[in-house]
């Protein structure tokens, strides 16, 4: 992508091609920056990088810090007073709902990993056959995704409830879907497979859409047949894509929170790191600390899938 | 505005002013941008200034009362909020001009830190109890010890949940509703059942009323806050006001003796329980106890504002948690108090414990107790001629308690309550047979956040 505009022919290549003085003018400029444009460009990357240090780093590392206190969120930043460790010995001896929560998070990143994901890819690959109506199904499979996740717990709960609900009516049962701990994570991550189907259906396909038809004429001439087409010629080359696909995921796993919030807020079997967070730090309770030890264990596993992602990048870049 | 006849018309009505008249360049729109975030990130360090550094003014206090006052409220429903109008126009002092900011119920809970530690109204809404003792000793409310020497009619227990620590009063008790167990005459009447006196006559009627195919006790669970209200009633008839307070306040053990029996008794009540009560809203069990599906339900009074006034709430009574230990008796309710607090440094101090003066009379609860059938006001000189069957029986209640308890998250440190309380009494739902293992992962907990 970022080739092309480089590769286009400019206007300025060839001298005395134009009128002469807005060549000139344009050459002396890529030579020197006049004073207002070096105001200019410094301001456009000075802002942008304290919004980044402000709004990101500065949040971030606070977070780590003051994990190490036991900060209630009162009094002056002086009175704070670090405790060591003793914040994640607490999270993880001392606090029941911790290891139910990192169990739940992993549950989500293996349903959408395993589950989910491969049935958004699938279906691009279907929607990518010109078939009839595909437009139709397109938006009609993408139609979850504007909706937000806490909008989507609303409508799931119409077809969950236990006395009014679609699914108990149809099954002819009286399960609580939402209530009961032994359903509701999977009744959640129904819901959030619903959704997140879409978002790779539509990644995939404009990736797919991407791919050189000429690849797979060739693969269709060496008499490979559709299924060998897909995974010896056109998976390979979607690389980029899918390392996109599966660091979104990832990325989609860790943040589930709307919707098990909008749920129960995220009790009862359906605890999430993310939701844990919230209910320590946020309102009255304010253990600041204690809560942002479990955020700081977040920002650690996210921190690997974010290596990871970066390095696979950065070894692309090296091949080019 | 006229609408645009023509396309073109229209299309240059979609310019705005500023930008036609200046013939604006790609420059000059990108240095504005650039101006504006700067601007942006200017006033909101200027923001956070204002809201870290607290008023000066606290020195000055004036002799008269006058000037403009600000009242913090929660009541952001339609009818309470309707409420609080006419109880500030019954304030009615010339010289005081109250002006009133209302906030979401819930968004107020959960920001209180936040709002006592930037500029809070001169006058707020709060709860007595450990709730209002803790910001008390954080010094973030204001003393309104010489506001009480003026109050008439508080009752002793009421005067003390509005004692801070150190012996003053930080808090203006408003008004409070009993929690109890709940049931309709009707239903009654027509089989025959009594109001149990004795743990004993509880499990008896319970029994009846489920061969009769109700379901006993309506329970619900969803929110995480009802079930404390069972806990406290089971805690307060086995082991005493007393030893309620001194729990509450992380001095007694959770794995004590007097504690697992608090949970082995609601183990042997919990069978006559509303199953599936984790994914139920108590609103959705207060409407089983109205469609007369469920017998009994252990609530507070606002029970009521599930049933429609008239007759239907009419046939909604109470009776006192039944005795378990008759050592202990049924002297102890639970009768959690919302009144208002003052700001640690008041704009119009003066202004604000003249406003906090007339909250307290009888005249100003009247106006909203009217509203709220479902409360009662605490003031003894209150004019109870307006209430109903239901509030009038909650003022005998009431008032016949030796002792008065709040309610656990408001009786204990916030934290503890919200994250331990909450997963430990859902986990005893589910799972009910674990009792010890369940206290020790309480006690272990509560040493970690009342020694942090």
């Amino acid at each position: 992508m970022t080739a092309q505009p480089t590769a286009a022919p400019r206007p300025d290549t060839g001298p005395g091609d134009g009128p002469r003085t807005p060549v000139s003018a344009r050459k002396n400029r890529v030579r020197r920056l006049s004073g207002g444009d070096l105001v200019v460009v410094t301001l456009m990357t000075v802002i942008p990088t304290l919004f980044v240090l402000v709004l990101v780093w500065f949040p971030a590392i606070a977070s780590v810090l003051l994990s190490f206190t036991n900060w209630n969120g009162i009094g002056p930043l002086n009175q704070i007073k670090g405790i060591g460790f003793t914040n994640y010995v607490n999270v993880a001896t001392n606090y029941p709902p911790f290891w139910p929560a990192l169990r739940h998070n992993l549950t989500f990143l293996a349903v959408l990993f395993l589950i989910a994901t491969p049935i958004g890819m699938f279906l691009a690959v279907l929607l990518d056959k010109e078939m009839r109506f595909s437009r139709f199904y397109q938006t009609a499979i993408y139609l979850p995704v504007v909706l937000s996740l806490a909008l989507v717990g609303f409508i799931w709960q119409l077809i969950y409830s236990r006395d009014q609900g679609l699914l108990n009516a149809v099954l002819h049962t009286q399960v609580d879907w939402y209530g009961d701990p032994n359903y509701n994570l999977w009744a959640a991550l129904v819901a959030t497979s619903w959704r997140h189907i879409g978002y790779i259906m539509l990644l995939y396909l404009a990736g797919l859409k991407a791919v050189d038809a000429s690849l797979r004429e060739a693969a269709a001439i060496d008499g490979a047949s559709e299924v060998q087409t897909f995974f010896r010629v056109v998976f390979p080359v979607m690389r980029p894509i899918n390392v996109i696909v599966l660091v979104v995921t990832v990325i989609e796993s860790l943040r589930a929170f709307d919707l098990v919030w909008v749920i129960n807020k995220g009790r009862n079997g359906l605890e999430l790191i993310a939701t844990l967070v919230t209910a320590n730090v946020v309102g009255e309770a304010s253990r600041i600390g204690f809560g942002s030890a479990m955020a700081t264990i977040m920002l650690l596993i996210s921190s690997v899938f974010v290596a990871v992602y970066v390095s696979i990048v950065m070894r692309e870049e090296r091949q080019k | 505005m006229s609408r645009p006849s023509t396309e073109a018309q229209y299309l240059a009505s979609l310019i705005p002013p500023s930008v036609a008249a200046t013939g604006i360049g790609r420059r000059s729109l990108l240095r504005g941008a650039l101006a504006g975030a700067g601007f942006l990130g200017a006033s909101g360090l200027l923001a956070a200034c204002g809201s870290g550094g607290s008023s000066g003014s606290t020195g000055a206090t004036p002799q008269a009362a006058s000037g403009t006052l600000t009242f913090g409220s929660n009541q952001s429903d339609a009818v309470p909020k309707q409420a609080y109008a006419e109880l500030v126009t019954g304030f009615n002092d010339p010289n005081i001009k109250v002006t009133t900011n209302t906030v979401d119920h819930n968004t107020f809970q959960e920001n209180i830190n936040t709002y006592l530690q930037g500029q809070p109204d001169d006058v707020f809404t709060w709860f007595a109890g450990y709730r209002m003792k803790f910001f008390a000793s954080q010094g973030l409310v204001g003393d309104v010890s010489d506001v009480w020497q003026n109050l008439n009619g508080m009752p002793d227990p009421v005067k003390a949940a509005s004692t801070g620590d150190d012996g003053k009063q930080y808090f203006v008790p408003f008004d409070n509703y009993p929690w109890a167990i709940f049931y309709r005459p009707s239903v009654f009447q027509q089989r025959g059942y009594q109001p149990p006196k004795t743990l004993d006559e509880l499990v008896t009627l319970s029994t009846q009323m489920q061969k009769d195919g109700l379901v006993p006790i309506a329970f619900a669970d969803k929110d995480g806050w009802p079930a404390m209200g069972t806990f406290d009633q089971l805690n307060l008839r086995i082991n005493g006001y007393d030893f309620h307070v001194s729990l509450m306040a992380g001095k007694e053990a959770w794995d004590s003796d007097k504690v697992k029996k608090v949970f082995d008794t609601w183990n042997r009540l919990l069978p006559f329980h509303q199953p599936a009560s984790l994914g139920r809203t108590w609103q959705e069990a207060a409407q089983s106890l109205q469609q007369k599906k469920a017998g009994m339900y252990v609530l507070g009074m606002f029970v009521g504002q599930q049933f429609t006034k008239g007759a239907d709430q009419d046939d909604l009574d109470f009776f006192a948690f039944p005795e378990v230990d008759s050592a202990i008796g049924t002297s102890a309710v639970e009768a959690p108090i919302d009144g208002f607090m003052m700001a640690a440094n008041p704009k119009n101090e003066a202004a604000a414990k003249k406003f906090l003066g007339y909250l307290g009379t009888p005249a100003a609860e009247g106006i909203y107790v009217k509203s709220d059938p479902t409360v009662i006001a605490v003031n003894t000189g209150a004019d109870t001629a307006g209430y109903s069957k239901l509030q009038k029986k909650a003022v005998e209640f009431v008032g016949g308690a030796k002792q008065i308890s709040q309610f656990l998250d408001r009786d204990t440190r916030p934290d503890f309550a919200s994250t331990v309380m909450i997963p430990a009494l859902q986990q005893f739902i589910k799972s009910p047979n674990d009792i010890d293992g369940l206290t020790k992962s309480i006690e272990s907990q509560k040493k970690s956040i009342f020694t942090s």
